[in-house]
């Protein structure tokens, strides 16, 4: 009766895993998001991209739930077994790596779960060490871990890499779209980088003003190359969110 | 000699242009000289350098003492005491004393730590908690210990309970401060992780809320052990039969420099050894935080 390690679970193409109707959310009155309605296929990658302050975070937290106490209204359906991904790597300090990997998972084998996930993300042998003792990619390694060994139905990434170097975030985007592709999570990743988006991602959404001005499905092939067809891309989803300067 | 140090000059200007152009440089030395940068912040000592200072003072204090300029009456030499010390030590009289005055401590430091984490936790997970147990322990804290002995003699008599519950109510206030202000400064960030991996409000305690507080207790111990200490010295002072404040105040009706000496030694190590041990213990429960590169 146990599940194997990896269960496999099959995208199921025509399943919504989320879905948001005439959503809104205000800050002490002033209207920051919607009213919004959209909807994610399962296994989608969406990326989403804005200027600071669209309401990008506000949209996911309120996706993840960790919004209460925040005015608005509006119905989300949205599946019970996601993992947030954030910009810090928030590893709880007084924990080893592989308990934070492991952090509030107590299903029986929690911790050779989590060796393959610290195994996945090149961490293998680094189970017993402090966070504090790792450098900020490997962290976000750790956090990227951890979400992942719960093997959740929906991954909401609020710019996770934002505080890497470029090199770093490079072998971070390979990672995780690799790691992926196992489970084929609804992924959701908030970012400020265009170029990541394009890369990474089946539909980006471009918020302003917390609406959402552009939905456009990305149908270039993978492993996506900075051709053309990238340029043209990306230079409408520059001018979407108001940069004139393509480079 | 104007001749030489102008080659030199020549020399060393010339020299990184002649390596870009391909020549070989001249053989310099590497690293090169550097005029040393004024050291801002003085060093580290090296361990044991701090020592120093009280071995300077004990030698001054035996040499007074060897030659007379420093009377027995005022102040007996270190090597007296010493020798006392180690008489009485021999006679078994400072190991009583000693023992009665390390229980009276260790006990009333037990019982204020305990009270003081009790009310911390109270105080610091609940709202009702806070309200009711914040405000009391801000007015305790005001008030001087010495200020409440009158009313605890009066409550407890003279005996050890008396002592024991003054050590308490003394010691529990700095636990309970810095406890508390740990729980309440409990980082979001680590509370919205628990809220996204669904931790139940008890796990949230065990796994976030008290290790988190771990460091504030700590900083809470470390005080209380002295706070603990000084408040016995002070309540040794009244109505004892042993302990080392009575072994102190006896010699005084005697003038017996050198018993005083012997007493305040040993308060002297036992404060030392209290704060090694907790700083030991704080290091061991604390060690996360070093960033040792593995
Ligand atoms: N807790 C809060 N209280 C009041 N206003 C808030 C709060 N959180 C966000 N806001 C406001 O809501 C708006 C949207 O914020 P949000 O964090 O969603 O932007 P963002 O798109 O994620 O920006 P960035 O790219 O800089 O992270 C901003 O104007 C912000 O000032
Ligand atoms: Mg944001």
């Amino acid at each position: 009766m146990n599940a194997s390690a990896h269960p496999l679970r099959l995208p199921q193409p025509d399943a919504l895993a989320v879905s948001l109707r005439d959503v809104t959310r205000r800050f002490s009155g002033r209207s920051v998001l919607g009213p919004l309605s959209l909807d994610f296929a399962a296994g989608e990658f969406v990326a989403l991209i804005g200027r600071s302050g669209s309401g990008k975070s506000t949209l996911l937290r309120a996706i993840a739930g960790l919004d209460d106490g925040v005015e608005g209204e509006g119905r989300l359906t949205v599946p019970a077994d996601r993992s947030v991904l954030f910009q810090d790597s928030r590893l709880l300090p007084w924990k080893t790596v592989l308990q934070n990997v492991v952090f509030g998972l107590h299903a029986e084998g929690s911790d050779e779960r989590g060796k393959r996930a610290l195994a996945d993300v090149g961490l293998a042998g680094r189970e017993a060490a402090w966070p504090n003792a790792l450098s900020g990619g490997e962290q976000q390694r750790v956090a990227l871990a951890r979400s992942l060994v719960r093997q959740p139905r929906l991954l909401l990434a609020d710019e996770p890499f934002g505080a890497l170097d470029a090199l770093t975030r490079i072998r971070m985007h390979d990672l995780l779209f690799r790691l992926i592709r196992q489970h084929r999570p609804t992924v959701l990743l908030v970012t400020h980088d265009v170029d990541e988006a394009i890369k990474l991602a089946d539909r980006v959404l471009v918020m302003d003003e917390g609406r959402i001005v552009v939905d456009r499905p990305v149908s270039l092939a993978h492993p996506r190359a900075k051709d053309a067809g990238f340029d043209v891309l990306r230079g409408e989803l520059l001018a979407a969110l108001g940069v004139t300067d393509t480079i | 000699m104007s001749d030489q140090s102008h080659a030199l000059i020549a020399t060393a200007y010339s020299a990184p242009f002649a390596a870009i152009a391909g020549v070989p440089a001249q053989a310099h030395p590497f690293p090169p000289a550097q005029r040393k940068l004024p050291k801002l912040a003085p060093g580290r000592l090296p361990t044991g350098a701090i020592l120093f200072g009280p071995v300077a003072l004990v030698v001054l204090w035996e040499l007074a003492s060897v030659t007379g300029w420093l009377s027995p009456k005022f102040l007996a030499a270190p090597s007296t005491a010493l020798f006392t010390g180690f008489e009485l030590l021999q006679s078994g009289t400072l190991a009583e004393h000693f023992l009665a005055s390390a229980r009276r401590a260790y006990l009333g430091l037990g019982i204020g730590v305990a009270i003081g984490l009790l009310l911390a936790l109270a105080s610091g997970l609940s709202r009702i908690g806070e309200a009711s147990i914040d405000g009391l322990v801000q007015i305790k804290r005001a008030i001087p210990t010495l200020a409440l002995i009158p009313l605890a003699i009066l409550w407890l008599g003279i005996g050890e309970a008396m002592k024991v519950a003054l050590i308490a109510s003394s010691v529990f206030v700095p636990i309970y401060i810095n406890t508390h202000a740990a729980l309440r400064g409990i980082d979001i960030r680590h509370v919205e992780l628990a809220r996204s991996v669904g931790l139940t409000r008890g796990a949230f305690l065990r796994e976030v809320a008290l290790p988190g507080a771990l460091p504030g207790f700590f900083t809470g111990l470390r005080l209380a052990v002295t706070t603990c200490w000084t408040a016995l010295v002070v309540l040794e002072q009244i109505n004892t039969s042993q302990g080392i404040g009575y072994l102190m105040n006896r010699a005084r009706d005697y003038g017996q420099t050198d018993i005083i000496v012997v007493g305040l030694a040993i308060y002297a190590v036992l404060g030392l050894g209290s704060d090694f041990a907790v700083r030991l213990w704080e290091r061991k429960a604390l060690s996360y935080r070093k960033a040792l590169a593995s």
